[in-house]
């Protein structure tokens, strides 16, 4: 036995070895490069940034090169109002579709947990199985429905709600809901999952001491889902954060949020550094809901081993 | 939970589905109208489904995605799926957390940051950008999410079944290939039709690393749609939603058949918490709550190889 324990420790390695380089060489070095860009200097050039990393330079050339790194990609972020707004719009817009996500999201699972058994994994496969077909699609259709001539206009106009076509594209509007449908299948199956996994005996313990109903679900149900909920908080909240497509086809042009910035300055203005610092200073907001997200992952693996 | 659905309950989840499908079928309605106004209904039509055949730069992003599809989802699955086993198999070694943290940030990093710091990497590294760096983006990008489709599985199966057929000295490598292969197989079917269509919808970290001549669908179908509704599209979207409807569907009938002589997993947190969907096509099945513990043949391989 000790002996296989050896042998397999070995396989283990090996087994270990091929994602670990990948990750490495298409994940971590990614992010040294970016810090690296980030500290950069915008330069018509190609690539359009300096300085470069020279390694024939030898020694002297690593020293020239670390004399010249900047933080003037930071400081514009921090004194150009347009970067700040982004990102306060970003956390605006993350922080109240996560809570209309939970709002709907919450009833939502609650009622498929509720479903008799033979329904439930039928039910579970309609929420999962818009999440199968294209994100962009399903973020196009609603441009079908929110466009001005569309159908949301139509309906509305047929009966005599408004007068004259409202443009529901190219708004904050557009964009909650649009962030809400894209990913409300994120939050309703990890609620549903901890609510499906609630012992029962516990709702009829509570019964029977003569809680009531709205009691026991505040006093029972709220809070056994609460890993259920945090995490599809967390599953929702973080990407919106950087999202792009969404705000990109269904928002307006007034505020933008920080995944548009980072792609304008990158497409647009040809702003390497700026871009990398964008980026850079994104990840390291995020990083404490990541954490945060992976610990609860963790705890629920239990630790993996 | 008690049984017995409330109308609350009910009403709820009937707005929810609503709310879901509404959009898509509305989107799938018109792709078969005969008028270019939404609002406008001309009738039934498979004009626009005629007018694709005929648009050669659609037709080639497609082309593409589709290959960069298969390419990503196959690398991604051997790639995740060894980094499942590292995960749940090895004991606690040295950066361990460093690789379980790269494992586990692709899945909620916004794509804009992983397709710029990729891009920056392809710069620095001077490839040729096009059909390969599109391709390895997409296996960075879906190799977490086999990973922890294929983790919750073999987290869920019983560990005695390895120990049995090892204590009766079946080596290591065999006993990987005839025991735990066979009844991860599901989950690592499902993690790659995840990786697939993740690959095939992907707009943002294609956009980054695509380069001249690589134009996928995603890429294509948004330089169109911000220009505007166009029925076109909705014809291209229709026949992504039936592909993926009819290969979703497939796929469960397929893997009902094979987890019904293995064991039924109860719906899992930490797969689910993936976003996924795959968890449930490889069949949730609430069944059963109190999971029985698992059961399946011994292969008869490693059977008679110990005897």
């Amino acid at each position: 036995m000790q002996e296989n324990l050896q042998k397999r420790d070995w396989g283990g390695r090996a087994v270990l070895l091929l994602p670990y380089l990948w990750l490495v060489v298409f994940f971590l070095t990614p992010f040294i490069i970016v810090l690296k860009i980030s500290l950069s200097q915008t330069a018509m050039a190609q690539p359009p940034y300096l300085p470069v990393f020279d390694l024939s330079a030898g020694w002297a050339g690593l020293k020239e090169f670390a004399a010249q790194l900047s933080l003037d990609s930071f400081q514009l972020l921090f004194t150009d109002l347009i970067y700040l707004l982004s990102y306060l719009k970003s956390a605006q817009v993350a922080a109240i579709s996560t809570i209309i996500l939970l709002l709907i999201g919450y009833p939502f699972a609650y009622g498929i947990a509720r479903a008799p058994r033979g329904w439930q994994p039928l039910l579970v496969m309609a929420v999962v199985l818009p999440f199968w077909t294209s994100f962009l699609i399903r973020v196009y259709a609603w441009i079908n429905i929110l466009q001005r001539d569309g159908l949301l206009n139509d309906v509305l106009m047929r009966l005599y709600i408004v007068d004259t076509p409202v443009s529901w594209l190219s708004s904050d509007t557009a964009i909650y809901i649009g962030m809400v449908y894209s990913y409300l299948p994120f939050m309703v199956l990890p609620l549903y999952a901890a609510l499906e996994q609630m012992d029962e005996t516990l709702l009829e313990a509570a019964a029977d001491l003569g809680c009531s109903r709205w009691k026991t679900f505040w006093l029972v149900v709220v809070p056994l889902s609460l890993p259920g909920a945090a995490a599809g908080a967390l599953l929702c909240f973080i990407p919106i954060v950087g999202e792009f497509v969404i705000p990109d086809l269904l928002g307006g042009s007034e505020t933008l949020m920080i995944g548009q910035t980072l792609w304008n300055e990158f497409f647009a203005n040809r702003d390497w550094p700026v871009a990398s610092a964008i980026a850079v200073t994104l990840l390291a907001l995020l990083l404490v809901p990541m954490l945060f997200y992976e610990r609860l992952q963790q705890r629920s693996l239990g630790g993996g081993s | 939970m008690r049984r017995g659905a409330s109308p609350f309950n009910i009403v709820s989840v009937a707005l929810g589905l609503a709310f879901l499908y509404l959009p898509i079928t509305v989107l799938v309605i018109y792709s078969f109208n005969a008028s270019r106004l939404v609002t406008v209904w001309g009738g039934w039509s498979l004009a626009w489904y005629r007018e694709l055949l005929n648009d050669a730069a659609l037709l080639q992003a497609a082309w593409i995605s589709l290959r960069v599809a298969a390419f990503s989802a196959t690398a991604a699955t051997i790639l995740g799926t060894l980094a499942a086993v590292a995960l749940v198999r090895l004991g606690p070694f040295r950066s361990r957390l460093l690789f379980s943290g790269m494992v586990y940030a692709p899945l909620v990093m916004p794509e804009v940051i992983t397709g710029l710091s990729l891009l920056l990497l392809f710069v620095a590294l001077n490839v040729d950008r096009g059909f390969w760096t599109i391709t390895i983006a997409h296996t960075t990008l879906t190799m977490c999410f086999v990973t922890v489709i294929v983790q919750s599985r073999l987290i869920g199966f019983d560990r005695s079944l390895e120990e049995a057929a090892m204590d009766l000295g079946c080596p290591p490598l065999k006993t990987f290939l005839t025991i735990t292969l066979p009844l991860i197989a599901p989950a690592i079917a499902a993690g790659w039709m995840l990786a697939f269509t993740l690959s095939l919808d992907d707009l943002v970290i294609a956009t980054f690393t695509t380069g001249p001549g690589a134009t996928t669908l995603p890429i294509r179908i948004y330089s169109e749609v911000r220009l505007g509704v166009k029925p076109e599209i909705n014809a291209v979207c229709t026949i992504m939603i039936a592909v993926v409807a009819a290969g979703t569907i497939v796929a469960s009938l397929i893997t009902k058949g094979g987890a019904a002589s293995g064991r039924r997993s109860a719906p899992r947190f930490e797969a689910v918490s993936a976003g996924i969907a795959a968890s449930s096509v490889i069949g949730i099945s609430p069944e059963s709550p109190v999971r029985p513990p698992c059961r399946p043949p011994v292969p008869a391989r490693c059977r008679s190889g110990v005897r």
